[in-house]
């Protein structure tokens, strides 16, 4: 009856219309890494109210997530950028060629610290590497001095390091699936884990058992995987003064008031030690440009003028002033460089 | 005899003797009832309390009153008024040249940048606005009041605050000395913000707004309701009306139950599967995002429907069908009138889970950062609590306020919607 003529003409729009937006598309789409989605989409805001484009669409959807849909082939229909807080690995690009997407260029926009925060009703920690790694990995070598491997035994942080407060060890982290621990794993716990010379020795042999020793985290409590919210981490070391908390600078940059990063191997977690690369838990973050679609979807170009204008990347650009850590000018004038060159092609 | 009856009790003295006992156990069971109700009536206090004590505040914005001098030698050297010559004009030396008239003793170049952030970049894209809507403003001076930077809100709310040492705010002491020269020539005030309710996202939390959101969660529930409550409630009658009983009507029955308990995250997966990488519809588009949530809700409906034709006495049927009504006319013109009000409630209710869903939604795309507010189901939209979502997770701390602000508005809309399912209930139920 009515009803059904009804289903029938909404089924025709839709046909109809998805037929018309398919054909073009007048935005950017954007998806990737949830490290970057801070600073892409406040680049993609100024964009869109200064060009007369429209704002490009970000999707937040991981590194990883990112990467699959921006290989997923050539056309409207897939994202134009995804944006990384690492390099492609060689999978991915496998991926991509797999799909027709023979040219991507890589864009490195700056660098992100990984904070080990607590609140700032304690002191702040002065820890080394190889302490996050004796307080955090899963299997540790045994603490009686022998060459071999035993379930992490420590429960304080005076356990792992005799000069550390006698405080239980609890660290509130984000989940697999996030970025921040992906370099979290890599930077801090297998810097740690290096340190003891015959795992570095097994590196050499088998890069496999290597990566298992240094890069699982035990999953005892200790160590309390709290989402990927990073206000909900900030909240609960407010709660709880005792616990640490791991997220990017640019939440420890706002809320300075609240939280204070720990000390690691001596260095404070600042703009400027982050910049010189003095403090050691810091990633380059990245964004990849579907090249075939530099010219069939309107504005990449000048999006990407304005990510690598000295107002936005700079020292002093808007987007240090939201904690991105900006690259040194000579490398920013030169990734500027290969993106006007390459865009120009 | 007597000896046998007195050794036996009476049962009217087993009753006395077990009274207390039998008293007691329903006292408690009362009382534990009433405290289970007490205990959930606090923790929704608290919530509220929560969401209220933090949200209020996002009703307001910190403003500052510039004196505004539309130069023309800066904003029209030539004097055409064109409109592209207007549009890419730079508004923001005009902030800084009326901020620099304020404070004429501020020189040095780290000072004058300190000053200039003490006004939110959203001021230029106003005055630009402004000229360009009515150009006849060049040439002449105004009291313009623009939005203060978020730092400079937070400030003044109290959310951030002023005795703690400078370098543990993100406001230096200069900065607060020149707002409290502000504030004491009232030039600096709150008032209504109502950007909040009329823009879109913005990583500016001055700037951002809620609009575009909620233009989403609307289109995204029209698609959700025009497909899925003629779907719905065509299945219940057919169903409940017309099918026979059999072990394929039983078959269906059971998956539709089973269907109203599955986990929406899967609904959000069919519908990447089906329409977007098979039927290659726009990803993040509120027509996607009604699709699945309007398979989310079905079985609510058909549950309801079914549910309110059930409630239908009989004997209106075989009334309807006595004085020689078809089995179709028995159906529209008897008895759905009648189980309209339970079906509409039942669809309301469905409805109100929909606009409150983000699990689904993040598989299609709809959990982005979308500025433009849409114009159509096609467009890219994000929805109310998908919003609630990036906000919470946003570093700034303006968006904590913004966020439990949002949660305000996304409850006020379910309670609306829950009002109207009990009103329409109470308005048009019939009772036998």
């Amino acid at each position: 009856m009515s009803g059904k003529s009804f289903i029938l003409a909404v089924v025709l729009m839709v046909s109809a219309g998805s037929g018309l937006t398919q054909a073009a598309r007048d935005y950017i789409s954007i998806v990737g890494s949830s490290t970057v989605y801070p600073f892409a989409t406040v680049v993609a805001e100024t964009f869109g109210k200064t060009s007369g484009f429209k704002t490009p669409k970000i999707e937040s959807t991981g590194t990883g997530g990112g990467f699959k849909l921006f290989c997923g082939g050539i056309g409207v229909e897939h994202p134009d950028i995804t944006n990384a807080s690492r390099a492609i690995k060689k999978s991915e690009v496998d991926l991509c060629a797999a799909n027709g997407i023979a040219e991507a260029i890589e864009v490195k926009i700056g660098y992100d610290g990984i904070a080990i925060a607590s609140s700032k009703k304690t002191e702040p920690l002065q820890l080394s590497r190889k302490d996050l790694f004796l307080a955090l990995a899963k299997n540790v070598p045994d603490p009686k001095g022998s060459e071999k491997l035993v379930p992490n035994p420590y429960k304080t942080w005076k356990d792992v390091n005799s000069k550390l407060p006698n405080v239980a060890i609890e660290v509130l982290g984000p989940p697999p699936t996030s970025g921040t621990r992906d370099a979290f794993v890599e930077l801090a716990m297998e810097g740690g884990c290096k340190k003891f010379d015959w795992i570095a020795a097994i590196e050499k042999k088998d890069e496999k058992q290597y990566k298992a020793i240094c890069q699982t985290i035990r999953e005892d409590g200790a160590y309390v995987e709290a989402g990927e919210n990073d206000n909900l981490i900030l909240q609960k070391l407010q709660a709880n003064p005792k616990a640490l908390g791991i997220f990017g600078f640019n939440f420890l940059d706002q809320n300075i008031d609240k939280v204070q990063g720990s000390v690691i191997d001596g260095v404070a977690p600042t703009f400027d030690t982050i910049a010189d690369h003095s403090y050691p838990i810091s990633r380059p973050l990245f964004f990849y440009v579907k090249k075939a679609h530099v010219g069939m979807i309107p504005g990449i170009k000048e999006y990407l003028n304005e990510f690598t204008s000295e107002k936005a990347w700079g020292d002093n650009g808007y987007l240090s002033d939201r904690g991105l850590i900006p690259l040194p000018t000579a490398e920013r004038a030169k990734v500027a460089q290969t993106v006007k060159q390459l865009i120009a092609n | 005899m007597n000896k046998l009856a007195s050794s036996r009790p009476k049962t009217i003295d087993l009753i006395n003797a077990s009274l207390p006992k039998r008293h007691l156990s329903e006292k408690l069971f009362r009382s534990i009832g009433l405290i289970s109700i007490m205990m959930g009536l606090m923790f929704l206090f608290m919530l509220f309390y929560g969401i209220v004590s933090k949200g209020y505040t996002a009703f307001q914005q910190t403003f500052i009153q510039l004196e505004m001098n539309f130069d023309e030698q800066l904003l029209d050297p030539e004097g055409t008024r064109h409109r592209d010559a207007l549009s890419t004009v730079d508004y923001s030396g005009l902030v800084k040249a009326s901020l620099g008239k304020m404070f004429p003793d501020v020189t040095d170049r780290n000072e004058k940048r300190l000053l200039y952030s003490l006004v939110s970049t959203g001021a230029t894209y106003q005055l630009r606005k402004m000229v360009m809507d009515k150009p006849a403003l060049i040439g002449q001076a105004q009291q313009v009041w623009v939005p203060a930077d978020d730092e400079v809100d937070m400030l003044i709310k109290g959310h951030v605050m002023r005795d703690v040492p400078e370098t543990e705010r993100r406001l230096r002491d200069v900065q607060i000395s020149w707002l409290d020269q502000l504030e004491a020539k009232e030039k600096l005030v709150l008032k209504f913000n109502t950007a909040f309710f009329t823009n879109g996202d913005s990583r500016e939390p001055e700037l951002a707004g809620i609009w575009g959101a909620l233009m989403g969660s609307i289109y995204t529930l029209i698609v959700t309701l025009i497909l899925s409550f003629p779907m719905g409630v065509a299945t219940a009658i057919y169903l409940e009306e017309f099918a026979p009983k059999n072990k394929w009507t039983d078959l269906i029955e059971v998956n539709i139950n089973n269907l109203a308990a599955v986990p929406s995250i899967i609904f959000g997966l069919l519908g990447l599967a089906v329409f977007i990488n098979f039927m290659s519809f726009p990803r993040s588009a509120p027509l996607v995002g009604g699709l699945v949530l309007a398979f989310m809700t079905l079985p609510t409906i058909i549950i309801a429907s079914r549910g309110a034709l059930k409630s239908v006495p009989p004997s209106i049927r075989e009334a309807a069908l006595g004085v020689g009504a078809s089995a179709m006319q028995t159906v529209y013109f008897h008895v759905l009138p009648l189980a309209i009000p339970g079906i509409l409630t039942g669809t309301i209710i469905g409805m109100a889970r929909a606009l409150g869903e983000t699990a689904p939604l993040l598989m299609i795309g709809m959990v982005a950062f979308i500025v433009n507010i849409p114009s159509n189901i096609f467009d890219p939209a994000t929805v109310l609590p998908v919003q609630i979502f990036l906000w919470a997770d946003s570093p700034e701390r303006a968006f904590v306020e913004r966020t439990s602000a949002a949660i305000m508005v996304l409850l006020g809309f379910l309670f609306i919607m829950n009002a109207l399912a009990i009103i329409l209930r109470k308005k048009f139920e019939r009772r036998w």
